[in-house]
């Protein structure tokens, strides 16, 4: 581990710290109370940035795998595999708690008739092959190729899967971006600070996670040299 | 623009809301707690990696001096 990694890593998860608390009492001491949901509303800030972060993150895999292919250097790869697990953990999330909201508002844990719903169900079915389909492939190059393919591929799935939904003409789910939003600007702001809360909290154990590769790698690699292995 | 209350509303949602965080940090946790986990054995290779080095250079100076006390006597 080079110390800019470390320095980077203890700058971001400062900031982590830092701004989680803040989007909590943002979250339930300064945001308004909304007349329909109540104080269920306050999920929203919660699984609607986890939701984005998510989705971003399955976009952002299928940079860093076109970086991959483009420029032949595993440190993409491994970047990108790293978004993409971290992207599946925050989904996980995000379905849980989605359908927490779904069972207080709506009265279902689950509504197979929403589109929105039933789409980002539709992306984490996706990606739970994208490890399996990895580590099936002894080979590391060509397990860093195929892997980049695939990540190319289902990200390109996942914009165009949000515009297709979005298309649709009937849905419960309520919008957030856009031009139905319309929340009151304390809402707003509380929304922006904790979706940068959340794009913290994602990067920080991004890069946690890729520190812990790249140092057992680099373990491995000298217990070879060393004719330890 | 989204409607907002006048009064706080009845507390029956209050469950869900509590549930949903507490998940989500269930979720943080029990990654940062593998995280751990893997990072500990990360360290115990590395004191074994070490311990193996350190040994492995031992006993190079030793073969080094049994093979130097010959030449020692050759040239003498």
């Amino acid at each position: 581990m080079s110390p800019t990694n470390g320095r980077g890593l203890r700058t971001l998860s400062i900031a982590t710290i830092a701004a989680i608390p803040i989007a909590l009492a943002l979250v339930f001491f300064y945001a308004p109370i909304e007349a329909e949901e109540g104080f269920l509303q306050k999920i929203f800030y919660l699984h609607v940035p986890l939701a984005i972060v998510t989705l971003c993150g399955f976009v952002l895999g299928g940079l860093m795998a076109i970086m991959h292919l483009r420029t032949r250097d595993r440190r993409w790869d491994l970047r990108s595999y790293v978004a993409i697990h971290m992207s599946l953990i925050f989904g996980v999330g995000t379905l849980i708690t989605g359908s927490i909201w779904a069972r207080g508002s709506w009265g279902h844990w689950w509504v197979w008739s929403e589109p929105t719903l039933v789409s980002f169900l539709i992306i984490m079915l996706l990606y739970a092959t994208y490890q399996p389909l990895r580590f099936a492939i002894e080979d590391p190059e060509r397990q860093a190729r195929y892997a980049s393919v695939f990540a190319i591929v289902a990200g390109a799935f996942v914009p165009m899967n949000f515009l297709a939904v979005r298309l649709s003409s009937s849905y419960l789910h309520p919008r957030v971006l856009g031009s139905s939003s319309n929340l009151p600007p304390k809402m707003a702001f509380t929304f922006l600070v904790s979706l940068a809360a959340m794009a913290l909290l994602f990067a920080t154990l991004c890069s946690y996670e890729l520190t812990a590769k790249r140092t057992r790698m680099l373990l491995k690699a000298r217990s070879r040299i060393l004719g330890f292995q | 623009m989204t409607p907002l209350a006048t009064a706080i509303p009845g507390s029956s949602n209050n469950g869900y809301v509590a549930a949903a965080y507490i998940v989500f940090f269930a979720i943080v946790l029990i990654y940062v707690a593998i995280m751990a986990v893997r990072l500990r054995s990360v360290e115990r290779d590395l004191r074994e990696l070490n311990e193996r080095a350190e040994q492995a250079r031992q006993d190079g100076t030793r073969q080094g001096e049994t093979h130097a006390q010959p030449r020692e006597r050759e040239t003498v």
